[in-house]
């Protein structure tokens, strides 16, 4: 297991994200290849989780686009990752906030942690 | 064709110069001691024998123990033999993970995970019988019929069927070779590799 993550670790390009956890609002600045031309998109959203650990950690990004809920899992070393914005800290009770996808309008609200 | 003996160490992901993320396996290959050579002129068949992994000596018994200073070398583990070895091997020679090089397509063969006794849903993919509703009740993953009735009024050999499943033997052709480190004996392997983590691998070419 020890030999595994350092192999990992020296095979892969570490990168410096935020620190962020389940409940914060981030934005997510993701290249995107259209042929031969790259350009940045954003994706806005609450995260959900944080999963793995070492090089496989990934993180999960809900947001409501056209009142359909999408997500997305991004890995934490992505080199398709350009920039992570958080934007808002939120207080939540749990590590993974998977009950939000149930509610609705008000309730899906995430009270917001004041420095 | 050559080959190597291995330990699975365990799967990681990498990613490629286009930004891919690529599941990959970590093995550690050798280094291996040729114990035996074997030639058609004496044994009818060309194939060089190759020994992995340190030994107790304490655990190895007299006939393996001569076996081993034959070739001058301590006890090992895992013992297999590679056919028709691309290059010449003489009995004690060393054969490293350098073998391979990045880029290079090898085969692995190893033993696979043991399930139990498995039903043929999960071991021979059925998908078992009819409906979950409709009055259906307690055949959903049963296999159906073996067959016809008053001839042959056998069910035929090979008919497949609940039973042991895993343990076996199973060669993946074809895993591209992603990495070569030869100060640590490691070679990193694109996809899966049969056995659980610790078990040992043969890696051909």
């Amino acid at each position: 297991m020890d030999i595994l993550s350092t192999i990992a670790a020296q095979l892969t390009e570490k990168r410096e994200l935020p620190a962020f956890k389940a409940g914060d609002t981030i934005t997510v600045h993701f290249k995107i290849k259209e042929g031969e031309k790259e350009r940045i998109q954003q994706y806005q959203g609450v995260v959900i989780q944080r999963k793995g650990t070492g090089v496989t950690r990934t993180f999960t990004v809900r947001k409501i686009s056209n009142s359909i809920g999408v997500e997305r899992i991004f890995p934490d070393n992505s080199p398709f990752i350009d920039k992570i914005d958080v934007n808002k800290k939120g207080v939540v009770r749990r590590a993974r906030i998977f009950y939000i996808r149930e509610l609705k309008g008000k309730k899906a609200r995430i009270k917001e942690k004041l420095a | 064709m050559s080959g190597i003996i291995g330990k699975k160490i365990g799967m990681t992901s990498l990613y490629s110069a286009a930004g891919k993320n690529i599941p990959c396996t970590v093995i550690e290959a050798g280094p291996c001691v040729v114990t035996q050579v074997r030639t058609i002129e004496k044994d009818g068949y060309s194939a060089v024998q190759l020994a992995f992994e340190e030994k107790k000596e304490k655990h190895t018994s007299a006939a393996m123990k001569g076996h081993f200073s034959k070739a001058s070398t301590t006890p090992k583990r895992k013992i297999a033999e590679f056919r028709h070895f691309d290059s010449e091997r003489t009995l004690g020679e060393t054969v490293t993970v350098e073998l391979f090089s990045e880029g290079e397509y090898v085969d692995v063969i190893g033993t696979s995970k043991g399930k139990g006794f498995q039903g043929v849903v999960k071991r021979h993919g059925f998908s078992g019988v009819g409906m979950a509703t409709h009055g259906q009740h307690n055949r959903l993953r049963a296999p159906g019929s073996l067959g016809a009735s008053s001839y042959p009024s056998r069910v035929f050999k090979g008919m497949r069927m609940a039973g042991r499943t895993g343990g076996s033997r199973v060669k993946i052709q074809n895993l591209e070779v992603l990495k070569v480190i030869p100060e640590q004996n490691l070679i990193v392997i694109q996809g899966a590799v049969p056995g659980p983590k610790g078990s040992y691998v043969m890696l051909e070419k």
